[in-house]
């Protein structure tokens, strides 16, 4: 067993009103792969947050191979060796490979920068990585899992031993996940330490070796991941048994009803070709594919975002064309979007005041909802879906991403939609949320006899939530599954292309 | 210490703070700067002449407020300000006799109407055509003087019709100057419309993040428009009060940088000029503030071409005060001192 390479101890942080971490200790070896796992709001971004000198913490002490540190900035932290990728990649897409590779400390010749030493330079760290890309080309030129890789490869040069990995893959498919850590893994070889925030569990078990727990800012505990199985290591973040997770439709599946929406032959250039779908009242159905695959595409044709150019939509029997959300939503349609922070909350805003949006959005300027009857509805829905926030008041921005997303689908459904299109709602939140979403959603489509399409990455929530499940590959539905067909094999095929 | 704290955060807390400094300066530097006189019904005084001149600002930089929080701009007021008076001016008629050759309400609200149509201009182009809002603008703003010349034909029309000068000084019987009723006026209908209507919700959620906003069922292109015709607007009557202080129509010099004042008003009041929310109250202030300022320092002896450096300096200093950098700066010493104490 390898000495501990970091040391964290004892480490508080407060916020005002919020103990965001009490007495938390983590502890990292050389050429580990370390979980850190938690709901949203355990303390998993403020620990690292803490470590990368993004926040001073309160008490407690660091210490890389064995000499205290306290970092006061990312770039203090970079110096001594701790490098972060965040979920969102923070690089200049305009720039090119090499750039951003060496961005800040390019070498230089004569004063001058040495672009030949960048770009070899650079090609060789990518060849280490294994990545077939040419660095001189613009980093927007390639997908977001080969910019996720950039940016590792950033975090490698500077010579790190210690590498954080916050949510690397919740926006990869699953071939640029493989190849992800297959680099990740390469670096565990060279003897770096590698800290992996995830929610998704698959990638934990498949990658890492050991994991720390952390719930409402304390220390649950350090695990073999080997040693450790899955039910329990759900039971330690969430902190109760939750024998329901696994059950969400259990009651069985919701029975569809008459028929809400159609589309016949829709097609929009670069988006989806000829998409034919029947929507019922009462059914979730699922959009199943790659990042891509046309899913989110498909779903913003139906919500106005996009104009289909062939094809016809019908409403209830009626041909309806869309050429805005705001039509949409005047015929009862509600879209959750994927990206939450750039497409769905109004940070600056308070929560009151995003829940309503939609509502008055659709009634228009004019007929403003009175402060009171707002206030009533925020406080309906906050209990309905269990926000968790500390007023009504509060700024949005301020809320953990499961809650931000909560308030999100509390705006839709307060404009009462027949139908609720929800792209990723789950993404990138925590487990005990995911639960509850995926509950409401068969819920609302039980009790409210709404229809609901639900696009996921997680082909388990999709198989246990949906009562149909549309396969999308290459902008192209290929596949429908139905009741008994809908399995993790059948959906695989359909995705992989092998039906 | 907490209630200290909470005061310096607020919006309000730097224009206010920045008036009350001209004013304690004023009170020691300028003999008989808060004496008030009353004569024939009507009040005078040094505090009246900048309510009056501030009036005008207010007016315009309610327009502007609304603006940057779509995270837009509007450098155009000031030639607007041009075309009013010159349109209204020109309606009127500058013969010598006293007379008017169209009713001066309707001479107004013709000028108001080009101006709106300035802000449809402004609008088209920033909203519909999605040119940057600062390039947008500078159109009209080098357009604007040249404009008003053709409607004047390159002259100064000078007014004598005596009700015209009403708008911009006082009418007989009242104590205070028109100016102040309208603004007045102006500023209890845009309350009347934050609390009656969701518009000021939707700008804000327009100025934050607008994509969200488009997909939350906002018609984004609409606010913006709605925001730079308002903006017109406000410089449309901001123009007949500038107009009707000098009775007369100046294309070349009314309203010259006037738009910097008003964005200047804005921003003391705490908008960002990065949109998002904003503060009507705070470019109230800050839009007095700059005109006791203006007034102060020509009262000092400043000379109008000297004006713009010490503005410039305030400018500095707002910039230093609303720098989060600085701000955290300052709360750290206040912190270090409290706990030094303790």
């Amino acid at each position: 067993m390898s000495e501990p390479l970091l040391i964290m101890r004892g480490i508080y942080k407060y916020f005002p009103g919020v103990k965001a971490l009490q007495n938390v200790d983590f502890t990292l070896r050389a050429g580990e792969i370390h979980a850190l796992m938690g709901e949203n709001g355990a303390g998993k971004s403020t620990l690292i947050k803490v470590l990368t000198g993004v926040y001073p913490r309160d008490a407690g002490e660091v210490l890389m191979e064995g000499t205290p540190i306290a970092p006061a900035s990312p770039l203090e932290a970079q110096k001594a060796k701790i490098s972060t990728v965040y979920q969102e990649v923070n690089l200049c897409p305009n720039l090119s490979v090499a750039e951003n590779i060496f961005i800040g400390r390019e070498p230089k010749k004569a004063g001058r920068i040495d672009w030949k030493t960048v770009n070899r330079r650079a090609e060789e760290l990518v060849r280490q990585l294994d990545l077939p890309i040419d660095v001189t080309k613009t980093l927007d030129s390639y997908a977001v899992a080969v910019q996720q890789m950039v940016a590792i490869a950033r975090a490698v040069n500077v010579d790190a031993k210690v590498l954080i990995l916050d949510e690397p893959t919740s926006s990869l498919d699953e071939n640029e996940t493989q190849r992800l850590f297959a680099v990740v893994r390469r670096l565990k070889e060279r003897g770096m330490g590698v800290v992996f925030v995830s929610h998704f569990l698959d990638q934990i078990y498949e990658l890492c070796d050991r994991v720390t727990v952390l719930r409402n800012g304390e220390l649950v505990g350090e695990y073999e991941i080997g040693k450790l199985p899955r039910m329990e290591l759900i039971s330690k973040m969430i902190g109760k048994e939750l024998g329901n997770i696994q059950s969400v439709n259990a009651g069985g599946a919701p029975q569809a009803g008459e028929i809400l929406l159609e589309a016949e032959g829709v097609s929009a250039f670069g988006r989806i070709q000829n998409l034919n779908l029947t929507l019922h009242r009462g059914e979730v159905v699922g959009f199943a594919g790659l990042l891509g695959s046309g899913r989110t595409e498909a779903a913003e044709l139906l919500f106005g975002l996009a104009r289909p150019e062939q094809g016809a939509l019908k409403l209830e029997g009626k041909p309806v064309r869309f050429s805005s959300p705001l039509e949409a939503m005047r015929h009862k349609i509600a879209f959750c979007p994927e990206d939450r922070k750039v497409q769905g909350i109004i940070g600056d805003l308070t929560v009151r005041e995003n829940i309503i949006l939609g509502l008055q959005a659709k009634k228009g300027a004019w007929s403003h909802i009175p402060i009171k009857e707002q206030e009533r509805i925020a406080d309906e829905y906050i209990r309905m879906l269990q926000i968790k926030v500390s007023s009504p008041e509060q700024l949005i921005r301020n809320l953990s991403g499961g809650n931000q997303q909560k308030a999100i689908i509390a705006r839709w459904l307060v404009t009462e939609p027949d139908l609720l299109i929800l792209d990723e709602p789950t993404r990138g939140i925590d487990i005990g949320t995911k639960a509850e979403i995926q509950k409401m959603i068969v819920q609302l489509a039980r009790e409210k006899n709404m229809s609901i399409v639900f696009i996921s990455s997680e082909i388990d929530e999709m198989i246990r939530t949906c009562t149909r499940l549309v396969v999308l590959r290459d902008r192209k539905k290929v596949a429908e599954l139905t009741g008994g067909e809908i399995n993790s094999d059948r959906v695989m095929a359909a995705i992989a292309g092998g039906v | 210490m907490n209630k200290f704290r909470k005061l310096i955060s607020s919006h309000l807390f730097l224009p206010l703070f920045a008036l009350g400094l001209l004013l304690i300066f004023n009170a020691f530097a300028t003999p008989g700067f808060f004496h008030i006189q009353f004569q024939n019904g009507q009040l005078f005084g040094r505090i009246i002449d900048i309510l009056n001149r501030a009036s005008v600002l207010v007016i315009l930089s309610l327009g502007m407020t609304f603006v940057i929080a779509t995270g837009g701009i509007d450098i155009s007021q000031g030639s607007v300000i041009a075309i009013s008076g010159a349109v209204c001016c020109s309606l009127i008629g500058g013969a010598g006799d006293g007379t008017a050759r169209m009713p001066l309400v309707l001479a107004c609200l013709i000028a108001v109407t080009v101006c709106m149509l300035c802000g449809v201009w402004n609008g088209f182009l920033v909203s519909t055509l999605k040119i940057q809002p600062m390039v947008a603008t500078l159109i009209l703003m080098t357009a604007g003087r040249g404009i008003a010349m053709l409607i004047t034909a390159g002259q100064n029309v000078p007014v004598y019709y005596t009700p015209f000068t009403y708008i911009g000084n006082t009418i007989p019987g009242s104590p205070l100057p028109t100016t102040i009723y309208l603004a007045i006026g102006m500023v209890l209908l845009v309350v009347l419309v934050q609390k009656k209507t969701s518009v000021g919700l939707f700008i804000q959620t327009v100025g934050i993040n607008s994509k969200a906003a488009h997909g939350s069922g906002l018609n984004v292109n609409s606010i913006v428009f709605l925001v730079y015709i308002f903006s017109g607007i406000c410089a449309g009557i901001a123009g007949l009060m500038d107009a009707s202080m000098i009775a007369a129509a100046d294309p070349n010099n009314a309203g010259l940088n006037m738009e910097l004042d008003a964005i200047l008003a804005v921003a003391l009041g705490g908008t960002l000029l990065s949109g998002g929310k904003y503060y009507i109250s705070g470019s109230i202030i800050g839009a007095i503030t700059i005109q006791t300022l203006t007034t102060t320092l020509y009262a000092l002896g400043v000379s109008s071409e000297q004006l713009p450096v010490c503005k410039a300096l305030v400018v500095i200093l707002i910039c230093l005060l609303q720098s989060d950098k600085v701000k955290r700066l300052l709360e750290q010493r206040s912190y270090r001192k409290a706990v030094d104490q303790a």
